[in-house]
């Protein structure tokens, strides 16, 4: 009796398309908010640094005057605080994951030429800046004391 | 009187899904006495607290285990809340509910299936995970992640779920119930399914309350305990009953956890309904932890014991956990004295043992 009793059921199954799918021929499709992977948009990043601290796995590296950024794929949990931290918004999530690989490799971001002589040029100019500062400070100081020493005499 | 012997069993098994040592001592076909032995895969979580902030252990205590991920985590960021006095939005309360419960229902199905398997029912088994599946895919739709959730912070929660994915997970929670009703015959009324489980493996009612078993182990012996009854989350606005059993038999357990499934169904449809509109899905939170708070919530498996303390530093005095599979342990030592040795597999898997978890 129990025999009849999955018929119906074993009959379905029959005539139902499967339910696994053939990968790779039919590729998957990854959700939007799939954690796949950390992108980043390197020329925006300003290497301050709060993503290497924030990650909890130790996954990445930066480089302020290199202008590098560096991570360690294999190591990351794909848990997205570093993109909830960075203050300029310049990671992102990515869908697709991670190809397996034989042993663990990193990954170097670097900024592009001419982002870097940008930056090198607002840095010379800044310094630039500070030294007129600097010299005119100095220039004032030795001003304000030969005033002094000549009310002195 | 028989000769005794000492049978090794574990912690490499065909049944276990995980790692744990039984010494069984057995007198001809049946056990004596179970001593049990863990700590193959202790991984020292709780210790990282000196090594990451606050902040970072968010994502560690969620790796405690990967099927109860995301209570894990949800707990850890509680135990850290209360420490803070703060409230968190009612829209994150409500969307930490609907996860945890589909964490259960995914846990759950795992479970029956495992089960299936290992009382040799291959089919059913493969249809628990398929219908798992459908869940697991409801979970990467709205998290991102299918095992790891990583939508807990301290203060609230990362992502929302808008309107649009309520109402998908509202038809998907339809379907999943028409497939589960199917599978629910079958565990429910078939012959061969009962004459395995019935009658196997009693706790009854006074050594389940002993031992100080948790989750659906206490329930199937009767004890009503359900620690969502506390009224955490959203759980004060849900309206629902703890689904109890007197038998205390591996049949008991099978159905409690069945049970549990639809009982979560039904929670998450009452939650999609009472979800207060969109609004901010966290509390900014200011300076390190400085005091110290237990908190107590409901895993598919149990009860879960967060305890965190801090004294006003990034880094964490101590944190522990409590995980529902060591409170129930010695039950299943109790269960196992007197049983037949070809029961073991299945009386190991009715405690649904998660020993990441307890190993941490
Ligand atoms: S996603 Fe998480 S683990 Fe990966 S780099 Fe970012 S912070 Fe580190
Ligand atoms: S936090 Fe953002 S801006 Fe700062 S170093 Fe990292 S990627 Fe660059």
């Amino acid at each position: 009796m129990s025999v009849l009793k999955y018929a119906p059921e074993a009959l379905k199954n029959l005539f139902r398309a499967p339910v696994t799918t053939s990968y790779p021929a039919k590729p998957f499709e990854y959700k939007e908010r799939t954690r796949g992977r950390i992108d980043i948009s390197i020329d925006d990043c300003i290497g301050c640094g709060l993503c290497t601290r924030a990650c909890p796995s130790s996954a990445l590296s930066v480089d302020k005057n290199a202008g590098t950024w560096t991570i360690n794929r294999f190591d990351c949990i794909a848990c997205g605080y570093c993109v909830e931290k960075c203050p300029k918004k310049c990671l992102t999530m990515e869908q697709n994951y991670q190809e397996p690989g034989g042993e663990k490799q990193s990954v170097t971001y670097q900024k592009s030429p001419e982002v870097m002589a940008e930056e090198a040029r607002k840095r010379e100019e800044a310094a630039a800046k500070a030294a007129a500062a600097k010299a005119a400070m100095e220039a004032k100081k030795a001003a304000e004391a030969a005033a002094a020493g000549g009310e002195e005499k | 009187m028989g000769k005794r012997s000492i049978i090794p069993y574990g912690p490499q098994h065909p049944v276990l899904p995980e790692p744990i040592h039984i010494d069984l001592v057995i007198e001809d076909e049946r056990i004596i006495e179970a001593i049990p032995s863990v700590g193959f895969i202790h991984r020292g979580l709780e210790s990282l607290v000196d090594k990451r902030d606050f902040n970072q252990l968010v994502y560690v205590v969620e790796r405690t285990c990967g099927i109860c991920s995301f209570q894990h985590g949800m707990g850890y960021c509680e135990a850290v809340e209360s420490v803070f006095g703060v409230e968190i939005p009612d829209r994150a309360k409500f969307l930490r509910t609907i996860w945890s419960e589909m964490s259960r229902i995914h846990s759950h199905l795992l479970w029956l299936g495992l089960l299936a398997d290992g009382f040799g029912y291959e089919n059913l088994f493969y249809q628990c995970w398929r219908i798992r599946e459908r869940v697991l895919d409801l979970i990467e739709l709205t998290t991102g992640g299918r095992v790891i959730f990583s939508v807990n912070k301290i203060g609230g929660v990362l992502k929302d779920i808008p309107e649009d994915q309520l109402r998908h997970i509202l038809s998907e929670l339809d379907a999943i119930e028409a497939d589960l009703n199917v599978i629910k015959k079958t565990f429910i009324e078939d012959y061969t399914v009962q004459s395995r489980l019935r009658g196997i493996g009693i706790l009854t009612r006074e050594q389940a309350h002993d031992l100080g078993c948790a989750g659906p182990v206490a329930r199937a012996s009767g004890i009503k305990a359900d620690m969502r009854k506390r009224g955490y989350d959203a759980y004060p606005h849900l309206d629902f009953e703890p689904i109890v059993s007197n038998a205390g038999d591996s049949y008991a357990r099978c159905y409690c956890r069945l049970m549990e499934v639809f009982q979560s169904i039904d929670l998450i449809r009452q939650a999609i309904g009472k979800i207060p509109g969109e609004s901010d899905l966290s509390v900014a939170i200011k300076g390190n932890p400085d005091g110290e708070a237990f908190f107590r919530c409901e895993q598919p498996r149990g009860e879960a014991v967060y305890y965190v303390k801090g004294s006003g530093k990034t880094f964490l005095d101590r944190f522990r956990v409590r995980t529902p599979t060591f409170a129930n342990l010695p039950g299943l030592c109790e269960m196992l004295a007197g049983a037949e040795l070809s029961d073991v597999g299945l009386l190991v898997i009715t405690i649904d043992p998660c020993i990441s978890c307890t190993e941490r």
